[in-house]
């Protein structure tokens, strides 16, 4: 991690996120920002409030409602020596734009070897808990893990997502930053001002433990960190892992959690079904096998759409779930 | 509708001048240049469909029809421009200055192929329908964005029309003015579906009507009018005036590729008159008869010429060091991530240096 800021201010996640662009549009004219809303109206979220207004109507676009085009656009855009920040208001809105980054924005760079590039970023709000219309809840963040040739990265909390989103701009590949936004606004954290990076592909070891690895990220950090603590009462030591990068994922901080350990508990709102629980526990059985005191437990989003949100609470991971989980590996 | 938009011509099929006010562009000098970059990329066309019937390339997709609507679009451009071609538009990519021995190693299956010479700004062909569209808009809007006068072609078929991505990008570029042409080539069939079942309406050039930009239908056979047409949308989009949708009538008179039978949906016959009646090259050759200027020593050389030069990029091609297994893995990120350096070690080890 790179940091030359000084002084710091107290933000939400959200807040973090303009924060990083507004530092990387105030840095590079290669930074421009499409998307719908994002403009006059700063977003549906307000991530890019007062952007447009400091930085102009060309460099902070709003776009016509079309993801296929923006996108695909976007990919023209920086091919064409531009670095292109794409909002997509809900995740559950990017399907149609699906073929652009799968056929396209994910693989430009190995069609032509090198020669042309995709240094974008597509920010997507994703996750349920918010009280959110049907399919503004989508956590379908293995799509992209699954796709050659992204990043994607998630963050749980203000420093991280700033500093995540300038790592994510300044990178030379497409990544699809995912942000939690049950997270938005819940807490506040002191972010620096100015420029650092978190380094894609680095998780972060949010507690120390003895008993039981627990990994989560973006909106279910909370989650996992609360059952955490729950279970400390009950003199279970978990070792609380924020794996911030879905792709890549952090093989070292795992690997060396989990062969201490012994046990481990995923915990993610995505459908079990492909998730990203299944790679971690693929990695742990190819490189942490005999280690294992217990076979790893996931904690997940069930194989059913998201439901409506008056269902929401029970297709959620909650701290109760992730205890049970924790006991069980426990009592193996 | 189709009387909103007739088809523009500078040449009709029997060599004649049609266009008054363009009747000074026909030179000897242009037919000819025309001519023989026709006849050098009609040659490239034959020769890989032999390469692929002998098994020395892959599926191949042939353009002969089309000849007139590659060349004169590709003559019109500028070196800056950018250039979107599809897998059918190699014709075009060939006469802007792409490498020979790369278009035919992308038919043997190399990555190598996507790459342009250096300073040639043309993507690598769009396979998936229509999706080259919005790219195009995206960067002719970067060429804006930058100052330049710099413009992009985009080329697509009949079928790409009826795609999402064809309306996002027209959208897309007409409301941001981005400096781009879109040229369909409307060979009137997406592999065995004709344009009647494709859509309702009479022309493609009229769906400009809906974005507000210039639609123009042509002779896409009339290497002039193509020509002609491609440099005053080139003009608009250079002058700040945004997007031009231009729709060539052709034919292709082959199949879809070379892996497609075209007699199973429709009457080859119909491609045998084409060719007697409205080839490019016979119709330049009719102009040269009309002028009493043939002269058939000149075309026999012009054609060993490009024999030539496709034979060499051909020896080029199969001469080409063997796939290098590594090439899978290097070029997926700038840097490999832990999972494919992995994989390729694996690999490597397991193959032992053998590729």
């Amino acid at each position: 991690m790179m940091n030359t800021a000084l002084q710091t201010k107290t933000l939400t996640l959200v807040q973090a996120i303009t924060d990083g662009l507004d530092t990387m549009l105030g840095e590079s004219k290669e930074v421009i920002l499409l998307g719908e809303d994002i403009g006059k109206n700063g977003g549906v979220f307000r991530a890019t409030d007062g952007l447009q207004e400091k930085y102009g109507e060309d460099r902070v676009i709003d776009t016509p409602l079309s993801e296929a085009g923006f996108v695909g656009a976007a990919i023209g855009m920086a091919v064409n020596g531009f670095r292109p920040v794409v909002e997509i208001q809900f995740l559950g809105f990017i399907y149609p734009a699906y073929e652009q980054i799968m056929t396209h924005a994910s693989r430009l760079r190995m069609r032509t070897m090198g020669h042309f590039t995709v240094p974008m970023v597509i920010r997507a709000p994703y996750g349920a808990g918010v009280r959110a219309p049907e399919i503004h809840c989508d956590s379908t963040e293995s799509l992209f893990t699954h796709m050659p040739g992204m990043k994607v990265v998630c963050p749980s909390n203000a420093y991280d997502a700033k500093g995540l989103m300038i790592a994510a701009i300044e990178d030379p590949d497409p990544v699809l930053f995912l942000e939690p936004m049950r997270s938005y606004r819940s807490s506040r954290d002191e972010v620096p001002e100015g420029k650092y990076t978190v380094e894609i592909g680095k998780g972060k070891k949010l507690t120390e433990g003895e008993d039981v690895t627990v990994i989560a990220w973006g909106a279910m950090v909370p989650v996992a960190m609360k059952a955490a603590q729950d279970m400390k009462e009950k003199g279970v030591e978990c070792e609380v892992l924020d794996l911030r990068t879905l792709y890549p994922i952090d093989k070292d901080l795992v690997i060396e959690s989990v062969q201490k350990t012994g046990r481990t508990v995923i915990v993610h709102e995505a459908h079990a079904t492909g998730g990203t629980g299944s790679d971690l526990i693929s990695l742990i059985n190819d490189e942490a096998f005999l280690y294992q005191k217990a076979p790893a437990a996931r904690v997940t989003g069930y194989d059913t759409p998201v439901p409506y949100f008056g269902f929401e609470d029970h297709y959620l991971p909650t701290p109760r779930r992730v205890a049970a989980a924790i006991e069980k590996v426990m009592k193996f | 509708m189709d009387k909103d938009f007739p088809i523009f011509q500078v040449m009709d099929q029997n060599g004649n001048i049609v266009s008054e006010e363009y009747k000074d562009l026909v030179t000897e000098e242009r037919v000819k240049k025309f001519y023989a970059e026709m006849v050098r990329i009609r040659t490239l066309d034959r020769k890989s469909v032999s390469l692929q019937r002998q098994g020395r390339i892959g599926t191949y997709a042939p353009f002969e029809g089309q000849e007139a609507s590659q060349v004169g679009t590709a003559v019109a451009l500028e070196s800056d421009d950018w250039m979107f071609p599809t897998y059918r538009d190699h014709g075009a990519a060939m006469v802007f200055g792409h490498s020979l021995r790369n278009i035919l190693l992308f038919w043997n299956g190399r990555n190598e192929g996507c790459v342009p010479p250096d300073g040639k700004k043309i993507f690598p062909p769009a396979i998936p329908i229509a999706t080259q569209i919005p790219h195009a808009a995206g960067a002719a809007f970067a060429e804006k964005q930058k100052g330049t006068k710099n413009a992009a072609i985009c080329y697509f078929g009949d079928g790409a029309t009826s795609e999402g991505d064809f309306h996002e990008g027209l959208n897309f570029a007409s409301v941001f003015k981005s400096p781009v042409v879109y040229f369909c080539q409307n060979n009137q069939y997406a592999i065995s579906v004709p344009i009647s079942k494709q859509m309702n309406s009479a022309t493609i050039a009229q769906k400009a009507l809906a974005y507000d930009i210039p639609g123009v239908r042509i002779d896409g056979n009339d290497v002039f009018a193509v020509f002609v047409e491609t440099e005053k949308a080139l003009d608009r989009a250079r002058n700040g005036q945004g997007p031009t949708l231009i729709e060539a009538m052709t034919w292709r008179y082959g199949s879809h590729t070379t892996a497609d039978d075209a007699s199973k949906y429709r009457d080859q016959g119909e491609s045998v008159m084409k060719r007697l009646e409205t080839d490019p090259l016979l119709r330049l050759e009719r102009w040269m008869k009309n002028e009493g200027i043939f002269d058939e020593a000149w075309v026999k050389e012009i054609e060993e010429q490009a024999a030539t030069e496709i034979d060499a990029a051909v020896q080029e091609m199969e001469s080409f060091p063997a796939a290098d297994p590594a090439v899978i893995f290097d070029y997926v990120f700038e840097k490999p991530t832990w999972t494919i350096e992995k994989q390729k070690r694996e690999y490597l080890e397991l193959i032992g240096g053998e590729a």
